[in-house]
């Protein structure tokens, strides 16, 4: 469930250069959602996560990096694009949600090391699996 | 680094070696220094030259250890060119540096308690799904090896191919130095060789048959005369021995069947 | 008629049952799949950073090696492959910039600039075979089977790539029509199963998976069509923690759309492998007398 957060809303936070990142990874206009939702009412992860796909945009546009680093959003997201579809503006919410991961993926932290997949799981894995999640989560 | 330089100076030796043996001398780059080399020389023959004493990065000099694996390159070219230092001979305006040792994961494991499945090199070497075709390994290869290919066949589950593919590998770490997966396909290829060699390759039935008839005796009496035979009658046998024919055909056998 | 087709990982290990019945199945029809020479991994998911070029590697490699083949057309089974292939596919029409960047680098003498078309095997049954030639052609009609259509995400979304309406997909329901079975309209036939997830946070799957089943379930299926490898496994590892889970939770067969193909072409159980499969659906295909050759059925060995 999302969580309260108070945040610290700022010029300086505005034009960070987390916030051009972002948008130069995921290549979407942060500025064109309207907020209305659509994307978390199609998640289908959205009961899992501490902070809503809608809400991950308005702070990324925000430039509240740390509060999104701390969050677990990005790295529960499985990029099926049930938000990019149903967005009546366009967005592709799955990009910048790969853009933040990639932030963080970039400086060499690995979210899955391949080593901690037990070795059941790595036998008992499909090779899409494990190929698309070590594609997602390690750097 | 795992070379030494020696304190003498290479140049006097260079202009002593090049009134003996008349060799034209041509530039190289050992770790960015210019050096006059005799042409013709190996690239590690070229850095002894230059005064190195190899006390790693060097093996059979034959090329097949994989202790010298080299990358190179020549000015204005962008490409990164890669050699075995004993194999390769220097040519002009080279840039040279050796890859003696590249670290690699390499897995641990019972191989008594290993099957031929391929969830077997899943479990052992589970970044091998971090591979993304780049083909920066094939590149690298010294031998001419498809790296990349190899690996694709791991993933898909092709333990046989990836072990027919590398069959060359000499183990020497260039595709590891390259790889943007960070993977150890080397020793990823070992495993599939071992696999493939003591569970896939089916098993020669005649040699099977021979080890046990050795293990039951049947040619211990042969060695026993053998044994007591003297020297110059041994000679006089090897010499007088009957040789197979070259291209001889699989029916092929000796007049003097005794021993078989 | 010859066709190229890119097999993907999966199918060369687990999901055999996936990919052995729809090269019989296309032969039956007169289509020979045949394999991309020198194929790799495509790399499973289509990288969604704009910078990225490297992840577009794998897959325009692969679509290289088919015009290599001497093909313009390539046919895909697991709805994953088709995604990122066609993905890459598009971004080397659109691009020219990355276009001429991936080509330098990967460096396989041919320029390649997307003319290769992407397409997965319901698309060819839909288009060159047509629904009235198949179901022409299917000698045991699966009657009676009531089977949900789960479609996932990579064969629909995004947009630009989806082999069917987004909204309301129709392919496998009319697919399973011709095939002379009853398809059970569900919700949540496009819902994600989960996908990599199970990765990173196994246990959650079940939750992604709870709803998908219970909406098939409750709608009537019997049984659960799929086109991927990875729904498979994550609908299959669902099942057996609801079951543990959710009282009165009962578990359904999954198959491949291509076993039922197989299966109604009269090909028999030989080539389908259902001992692969989740949740045996031999039981239920005997029940509904689709299993008529099952004396003659033994599972073919080799997993492990």
């Amino acid at each position: 469930m999302t969580k309260q957060v108070p945040v610290t809303i700022s010029p300086k936070r505005l034009r960070r250069e987390f916030v051009k990142k972002v948008k130069e990874l995921s290549g979407q206009n942060l500025q064109l959602c309207y907020q209305c939702g659509m994307c978390t009412g199609n998640c289908p992860a959205a009961a899992n996560m501490d902070i809503s796909p809608r809400r991950i945009i308005e702070m990324a546009r925000l430039g509240l990096e740390e509060e999104i680093a701390d969050s677990k959003t990005v790295w529960i997201c499985a990029s099926c694009l049930a938000c990019a579809v149903n967005c009546p503006r366009g967005f592709d919410l799955a990009k910048v949600m790969e853009a933040i991961r990639l932030l963080t993926l970039r400086k060499n932290i690995d979210h899955v090391r391949p080593e901690d997949i037990p070795p059941q799981e790595r036998c008992d894995l499909p090779q899409i699996a494990m190929v698309s999640g070590l594609r997602k989560f390690t750097g | 680094m795992s070379t030494k330089q020696r304190k003498r100076k290479p140049a006097k030796t260079a202009v002593k070696e090049e009134k003996k043996i008349a060799a034209k001398l041509i530039p190289i780059y050992i770790m960015g220094k210019r050096y006059e080399i005799p042409e013709g020389l190996t690239i590690m023959k070229a850095m002894e030259y230059a005064g190195y004493i190899l006390i790693r990065g060097c093996g059979c000099r034959g090329g097949t250890c994989g202790a010298c694996g080299t990358v190179y390159r020549k000015p204005g070219d962008y490409k990164l060119q890669v050699a075995l230092a004993c194999q390769k001979t220097v040519e002009p305006d080279m840039y040279i540096a050796q890859i003696p040792f590249f670290p690699a994961n390499r897995a641990t494991y019972d191989f008594a308690g290993l099957t031929a499945a391929p969830e077997e090199v899943f479990k052992l070497y589970p970044e091998l799904f971090r591979c993304v075709a780049c083909n920066s390994c094939t590149k690298a290869c010294p031998q001419g090896i498809e790296v990349m290919d190899a690996i694709s066949a791991l993933k898909q589950g092709n333990i046989a191919q990836a072990a027919q593919l590398s069959f060359d590998c000499i183990q020497c770490g260039l595709c590891t130095s390259r790889c943007f997966g960070e993977l150890a396909q080397y020793h990823m290829f070992q495993l599939a060789r071992r696999i493939y060699g003591a569970m896939i390759v089916p098993r020669a039935q005649h040699l099977t048959e021979m080890v046990k008839a050795v293990g039951e005796g049947r040619y211990d009496r042969f060695l026993e005369e053998l044994k007591r035979t003297k020297e110059d009658e041994l000679k006089k046998l090897y010499e007088e021995r009957e040789v197979e024919p070259m291209a001889a055909g699989e029916d092929w056998k000796p007049k003097d069947r005794r021993y078989l | 008629m010859s066709l190229a087709y890119y097999p993907g990982c999966t199918l060369k290990t687990r999901a055999r049952n996936l990919e052995e019945p729809a090269v019989a199945s296309m032969e039956a029809l007169g289509f020979k799949l045949d394999e991309v020479p020198r194929w790799n991994c495509c790399g499973a998911v289509y990288s969604l950073a704009d910078d990225d070029l490297i992840h577009q590697v794998a897959p325009v490699r692969n679509l290289i090696r088919v015009k290599k083949q001497g093909k313009n057309e390539l046919v895909t089974l697991c709805a994953f492959c088709l995604n990122t292939l066609k993905r890459a596919n598009l971004l080397m029409r659109q691009d020219v910039a990355k276009r001429d960047t991936l080509n330098a680098f990967i460096d396989e003498g041919i320029d390649y600039s997307g003319e290769v078309k992407v397409v997965h095997l319901l698309e060819v049954l839909r288009d060159e075979v047509g629904w009235a030639a198949l179901s022409q052609k299917v000698k045991l009609p699966l009657r009676g089977l009531k089977i949900a259509p789960y479609y996932g995400c990579t064969l629909l979304r995004p947009r630009e790539i989806a082999i069917d309406n987004v909204e309301n997909p129709t392919i496998l329901g009319e697919f399973l029509k011709a095939l002379g079975a009853s398809p059970v309209d569900f919700p949540e036939s496009t819902r994600c199963c989960g996908s990599y997830q199970v990765v990173s946070s196994p246990g959650d799957i079940a939750e992604y998976t709870r709803p998908i089943l219970n909406s098939a379930l409750k709608n009537g299926a019997e049984a659960m069509v799929l086109t991927c490898p990875l729904c498979d496994y994550n609908l299959g590892r669902g099942q057996k923690e609801l079951a543990k889970k959710q009282s009165g939770f009962r578990e359904m067969p999954l198959l491949y759309f291509t076993q039922l193909l197989a299966l109604a072409l009269g090909l028999g159980p030989q080539v389908c492998h259902f001992e692969l499969n989740h949740g045996s659906p031999e039981s239920l295909l005997k029940e509904k007398h689709l299993l008529s050759q099952v004396e003659s059925f033994q599972p073919i060995g080799g997993q492990k």
